[in-house]
């Protein structure tokens, strides 16, 4: 027996130990923020495949992100981020577009150009789901594929997985009340197709595949940024060893992530249960001693009152 | 947004230090990370009260009984019936469709504070009943008795597993403090039930609920400062807003009910409904105060972003 602890830390095969006999690779998202370029193909795409309704159409004046962020009836959603920062080169074998000239090296510390950062946000399959944990009616699951989805005929609408959720992903839909999120198209991954965000993506900023496969190429596009002089460039959830066991989906981003709307270092609530579940213990312990103790005093005094008397 | 003043990190490949503290702390456009719970407060944070409530009070009418203190112990039978009942119903209202209430109960899932609540209540429920309707009716004495240790044992899981559903979260007020909370719902859950015994129980039956009053509210005391010595920077939803004004009014009410219990609560029966009032009233004031701190928390991103970023740094200058 190893010290592997199904609530936290490195879990090599989430789906084997969620009773799948004999699962496939486990699939994901490496989603490189370096090449997108915000044209929100993959929130179309991804809803008119899942046919998810519309959830407003309002305007927010934050740059071009009227999406806002992920929720029941948006599964990817693109973040827009204007800053004063070098431009970002090219990977090999593109094109630079001279959008504007290229004068980001500017001595005396002045500002570099207007840098755009876009990155499309999606659920993040995690390792250690907290929402999958906390689920009372177990509609949420770990498919054969290693990602999570939760079963609509399941769902009872409790909402415990939206607060449960260290992204804040998952969301209840206000006219319905059952929870819904990022399915990674089971259905499409059961035919074999790659998800409909991944098909539609124009730049290869979403990636699909075998998880192993994508940290690996991550690393290498990770390095082959920092040879070219982006120092910002970083991965984001792709450690197994982190706080949720490493992402199924993961990120690399060019700044840090809170910039992006992202959490710093999440860690998934459930780790700490078995603490809580103590820590219950121990103070259910202390009301029933307690009041105890209430009866046992007054006896005592009285005996003792009866006593001197 | 904070990129635009943030310092230039350009310097760093001259090899300058720039190591500058943040004092703001960095977010997209200011929206929150995590999403608060949509649960109503008057659903869930009632709920917290009420299985309290009727958790302690079973605990107590079990230790009346025992003890010779008849009508205490009826009327405490009686309202950990209808507190159990209120609860039940607060909780398939939070669901919007009661038709989906009976997947609650399609698995156990230890890893679910709220599988096993719904559990816990499954067996709670009936046993806090049938202790009532025995005690009230005066038949079948003997499964009542049955009923009432039944109760008894559940009653203290029933008080203090909520704090395990709301520290089970990302909520920063919530999980941050969740070694402390079932010791503060605990604490809170006896206040209620013995000001209940108070208000309910004659002044001759009255020493126990006093004096578990008063441990109650020092026990709840110490563990609010536990709970906020341990929050740090996101102790501040406990202390401010909408949060703040309602645990303040807790901390009052309670040591309010607690010395009026104490002092007068055994010459005086108005002084022991007034304790008693005030000890119910602080006691929800509690649960609706720690409530509306978890949402504060949610919402605002300072409260995620800055704790994580602290950590994240320091594990970086660890492995670095």
């Amino acid at each position: 027996m190893t010290d592997r602890h199904l609530l936290r830390g490195v879990e090599p095969d989430p789906a084997r130990d969620a009773g799948h006999p004999e699962p496939p690779p486990r699939v994901g998202f490496f989603t490189d923020t370096s090449v997108c370029i915000g044209c929100k193909a993959c929130e179309v795409a991804c809803k008119e495949w899942n046919a998810i309704p519309e959830d407003g159409l309002s305007l927010t004046g934050m740059s071009y992100d009227n999406t806002q962020g992920l929720g029941a009836s948006t599964w990817r959603h693109v973040a827009f981020i204007e800053q004063q920062k070098p431009q970002v080169p090219a990977p090999d074998g593109r094109t630079q577009l001279p959008l504007v000239e290229a004068e980001s090296e500017a001595p005396g510390g002045e500002p570099g150009e207007l840098r755009w950062l876009m990155s499309s946000d999606v659920c993040k399959h995690c390792t250690h789901a907290a929402c999958l944990d906390v689920c009372p009616t177990g509609s949420l699951f770990r498919t054969e594929f290693g990602t999570v989805v939760v079963q609509e005929d399941i769902c009872n609408g409790c909402g415990y997985c939206v607060p449960a959720c260290p992204y804040g992903v998952i969301e209840q839909r206000p006219d319905d009340g059952r929870a819904f999120k990022c399915t990674m198209c089971y259905d499409r991954l059961g035919a074999g197709q790659e998800p409909a965000c991944a098909k539609a993506c124009p730049t290869e900023s979403i990636q699909f595949g075998p998880l192993d496969e994508l940290r690996e190429r991550a690393a290498l596009r990770v390095d082959q940024l920092h040879a070219a002089g982006v120092d910002d460039a970083r991965l984001y959830g792709h450690e197994p060893d982190d706080g949720v066991g490493g992402d199924g989906a993961f990120f690399l981003l060019l700044d840090k992530p809170e910039v992006y709307g992202l959490p710093p270092n999440p860690v998934v609530t459930t780790r700490d249960l078995p603490t809580m579940w103590k820590h219950a213990g121990a103070a259910a312990l202390s009301l029933a001693g307690g009041l105890a103790v209430s009866f046992a005093l007054p006896a005592l005094l009285g005996e003792k009152r009866k006593g001197t008397r | 947004m904070t990129e635009t003043e943030r310092p230039k990190r350009r310097g760093r490949r001259r090899g300058e230090q720039l190591m500058v503290p943040h004092a703001e702390f960095e977010s997209y456009y200011g929206r929150p990370v995590i999403k608060a719970p949509s649960w109503a407060a008057r659903d869930i944070a009632g709920y917290f009260f009420l299985g309290g409530l009727a958790g302690a009070g079973s605990v107590l009418a079990a230790g009346a009984q025992l003890t010779g203190r008849p009508t205490t112990a009826t009327a405490m039978k009686v309202s950990s019936l209808a507190s159990v009942s209120l609860s039940a119903a607060a909780l398939v209202h939070d669901l919007g469709v009661p038709s989906r209430f009976p997947n609650m109960l399609r698995v156990l899932k230890p890893t679910s504070p709220m599988s096993v609540g719904s559990w816990l209540l499954a067996g709670y429920g009936p046993a806090a009943g049938a202790a009532a309707v025995t005690a009230v009716s005066g038949r079948l004495p003997r499964v009542g008795a049955a009923a009432t240790a039944t109760a008894a044992l559940l009653g203290p899981a029933v008080a203090s597993y909520t704090a395990v559903l709301a520290s089970d979260t990302a909520v920063p007020a919530w999980h941050g403090a969740h070694r402390e909370l079932p010791y503060l719902f605990a604490a809170s859950a006896t206040a209620a039930a013995s000001g209940m015994a108070l208000l309910l129980g004659p002044t001759h039956e009255s020493a126990p609920a006093r004096c578990a009053a008063a441990l109650a509210a020092g026990a709840e005391e110490v563990a609010t400062r536990a709970a906020e010595r341990r929050l740090g920077m996101v102790a501040e939803t406990y202390r401010q807003g909408r949060a703040g004004n309602l645990l303040r009014a807790a901390r009052l009410l309670t040591a309010t009910g607690a010395t009026t219990g104490l002092l007068l609560g055994h010459r005086s029966r108005p002084a022991a409904v007034v304790g008693g009032l005030a000890l119910l009233a602080g006691s929800a004031c509690t649960r609706f105060g720690i409530f509306a701190a978890g949402v504060a928390s949610a919402e605002d991103p300072k409260y995620t972003v800055a704790p994580q970023r602290a950590a994240a740094n320091s594990s970086d200058e660890a492995a670095s």
